[in-house]
């Protein structure tokens, strides 16, 4: 709730305040109900109105609508006995507030009864229902959440489940990179570094400070930025007065767009040039207006692998767009295995979750695909444009990733 | 220094030329438009579609999407605005009354554009290219803010205080009560300020989208930049809009250049309190 900063509007932001409770209310009515017996209900409940629902609208919800069409499509999901059960999708929007998507979470549990239920986008809000679902019994998918305690949680909930990784782990991946580079010479020992001072910005820069300190980096321009910046050319020209061969920008999609217009405008060209969310997503290059060779980012694909290349296409087919080159496929990967456990063990909560920690799936991401101590961990960690695909890289290649071209080409 | 004024003032004519409209719509029609940023967001997807489908630049489709602009508020300020006007006893009780019913029309045309264009993020790129200004490279699109926020801010200052009818929305302004004394017609002259207020929201928009990135439900972010500036500038005064959206502009700049990037918004709320402790009704508000 935005208030005015007005002495005299503090009763009506009092009055409004309560508006938008009853806007909430009727926003939260769901938007199919249609249970029976013969089919299974899934519910969940993600941002379609608010901050996050740009997010959850390109990594989560397409997802959960492909996979559930897909289901539906070959007949529904199938239980042990041989039968096949249609899925009943209840979905709530849950407005980017965390009190929302929690009391969504506890109606689809208690009031709706559905029998499964996946979760919402971002890294809070998963740890917001984190103890909803553990308490209820629901296996707990956490497909789009970055988070270094993980193990952790896994032992605070063993039947949650982590599909993301976490910040050390995408900050360890890129400085092998930049060791490797610096060894060949390709850069000096210089960082310039700016995060978004909000979940994802903070966890990553907690991470990447000792991270690159202890390769013997220096970070010579270390600054936080609000959320709502949308200007960058100040930032970035301090940035680039920092001598430093290395940008690191751990920012969201409206900042990772603005700081690739500005870095195009002010001719900003350090040989590594390494993004947040957002670059990641099909549509940079277009919003970029032109050519991103060498960007890098989070993730990445595989582009010889043919599992993958099916699902973007279907994924195109039916959503009418891309999927992004991060958690769009790790999230689908998640739904699969839930759909294979369902398979092996039927619906009992307990005994699908058992599965999803001990057993093996055939998933996009491989034939072979298992989760360790709950997590999955056969995540790619750094990406780069590299002929309009935006593909995984290592510091040499191989093993399903391709290595990294550095430095990085002129902007055209 | 230079680049960093440089980059103030581009900045900062974005946040007038977005605050403009606002403050003619609440200094003139008496209208707190809550929906503002939301006209600004639509404008922007307006853009966007006219671009991305039909190939139609964006300051072409200033042609279309101005006048649009202008008769869609005209029509929301007829069927909404108009019986609260009737009803209003006073000059508060309508700002209260106004609050409310925009803050409704915010999320009927939230919906509206998450129901067409979802919840995703929505940017393209046009006229993204460096124009060395004083040695600083500026973007040509950020420039364009720049110089119609200025262009139109003189244009609006040449009518309000040069011609007859200038007068009459000052007069209105001024004094509601009074003016129909005169043989003004208060009510024409309200809807018309709102749909001026309209027609700029769109004109923000369409520029805006050139180089920020949007989502369906980003209007609030723009509504809380342009009060800011309204409030600070004095309401209903056009000079003041301008002055206090370059002078946000150069604040955000300095902070982030020579304190601390992550203190901009610190900073713009610290000079916001401070002018308000010193000139409660803004720079060029009167009492």
């Amino acid at each position: 709730m935005t208030c005015l900063p007005l002495q005299a509007a503090r009763a009506v932001c009092r009055r409004s305040a309560m508006l938008a409770t009853v806007a909430a209310l009727s926003f939260a009515a769901p938007m199919a109900f249609a249970q029976s017996e013969d089919s299974i209900t899934i519910g969940y409940a993600v941002s379609k109105s608010g901050p996050n629902a740009g997010g959850s609208d390109m990594t989560v919800t397409p997802n959960y609508e492909l996979w559930v069409q897909e289901v539906n499509a070959a007949g529904g999901l199938k239980l042990p006995d041989g039968s096949q059960k249609m899925i009943e999708v209840i979905a709530y929007d849950d407005r980017s507030s965390a009190e929302e998507v929690v009391r969504a979470v506890e109606r689809l549990a208690t009031q709706d009864e559905v029998d499964f239920i996946l979760p919402p986008w971002g890294t809070g809000f998963n740890l917001a229902v984190a103890p909803l679902m553990a308490k209820f019994g629901y296996p707990h998918l956490a497909g789009a959440a970055v988070t270094d305690k993980a193990p952790d949680f896994v032992k605070r909930w063993d039947t949650s489940f982590w599909f993301m990784g976490g910040s050390a782990d995408y900050v360890d991946a890129l400085t092998e990179i930049l060791v490797a580079q610096r060894e060949a010479g390709t850069i000096n020992d210089r960082i310039a570094m700016i995060s978004v001072a909000d979940g994802f910005g903070i966890d990553l820069v907690k991470a990447a400070r000792p991270a690159f300190e202890a390769a013997g980096f220096e970070i010579g321009y270390d600054k936080t930025f609000p959320p709502e910046t949308s200007d960058f050319a100040t930032i970035l020209g301090e940035a680039g007065s920092a001598e430093a061969d290395t940008f690191v920008a751990f920012s969201y999609p409206p900042h990772t767009f603005a700081l690739t217009k500005q870095a195009k405008v002010a001719g900003f060209n350090p040989p590594v040039f390494y993004l947040g969310v957002g670059a990641g997503f099909p549509v940079y290059p277009n919003i970029a207006g032109g050519s991103v060779e060498g960007v890098m980012s989070l993730g990445g694909i595989d582009p010889d692998n043919s599992l993958n290349a099916a699902y973007r296409a279907k994924h195109e087919e039916v959503i009418g767009r891309a999927p992004d080159y991060w958690g769009s496929v790790l999230v689908y990967a998640s739904l699969q295995m839930l759909g294979q456990s369902i398979e092996r063990v039927g619906l009992d909560k307990a005994a699908v979750a058992k599965e999803l920690s001990t057993g093996t799936f055939a998933t996009v991401l491989g034939e072979e695909t298992r989760l360790e101590d709950n997590q999955l961990r056969a995540i790619n960690w750094v990406g780069q444009w590299q002929n309009g695909q935006f593909i995984a890289v290592s510091p040499d290649g191989g093993d399903g990733m391709a290595a990294v071209k550095l430095p990085k080409p002129d902007w055209q | 220094m230079l680049e960093h004024i440089v980059n103030g003032l581009v900045l900062g004519g974005t946040y007038a030329l977005v605050a403009m409209g606002l403050t003619i719509q609440y200094g003139i029609a008496r209208i707190m438009n809550l929906s503002f940023g939301d006209t600004i967001i639509a404008a922007c997807f307006a853009t966007y579609l006219l671009f991305t489908t039909l190939n139609v630049g964006p300051l072409l489709a200033l042609l279309v999407i101005v006048p649009a602009g202008y008769f869609l508020s005209l029509g929301v300020y007829r069927v909404i605005m108009k019986p609260l006007v009737d009803r209003a006893p006073d000059a508060g009780a309508l700002e209260v009354d106004s609050i409310l019913v925009t803050f409704g029309l915010l999320f009927v045309i939230q919906g509206v554009l998450l129901t067409v264009f979802g919840g995703g993020y929505t940017s393209y790129s046009f006229l993204n290219q460096p124009l060395s200004v004083l040695g600083t490279a500026v973007a040509v699109n950020r420039l364009l803010a720049l110089a119609l926020s200025l262009g139109i801010g003189a244009i609006l200052v040449v009518v309000l205080y040069r011609s007859h009818w200038g007068m009459i929305l000052r007069a209105v302004a001024v004094a509601p009560q009074s003016a129909p004394l005169f043989g003004i017609d208060t009510d024409r002259a309200a809807r018309t300020a709102f749909a001026v207020g309209g027609a700029l929201a769109a004109t923000g928009g369409v520029v805006l989208s050139m180089f920020q990135t949007f989502t369906a439900t980003g209007g609030v972010v723009f509504t809380m930049k342009a009060l800011i500036v309204v409030i600070l500038g004095g309401k209903g005064s056009v000079p003041g809009a301008i002055i206090a959206g370059l002078l946000l502009g150069l604040v955000e700049t300095f902070v982030a250049a020579y304190v601390d990037p992550g203190l901009t918004l610190a900073a713009v709320y610290t000079v916001f309190l401070a002018l308000l402790l010193v000139r409660p009704n803004g720079l060029f508000g009167k009492a």
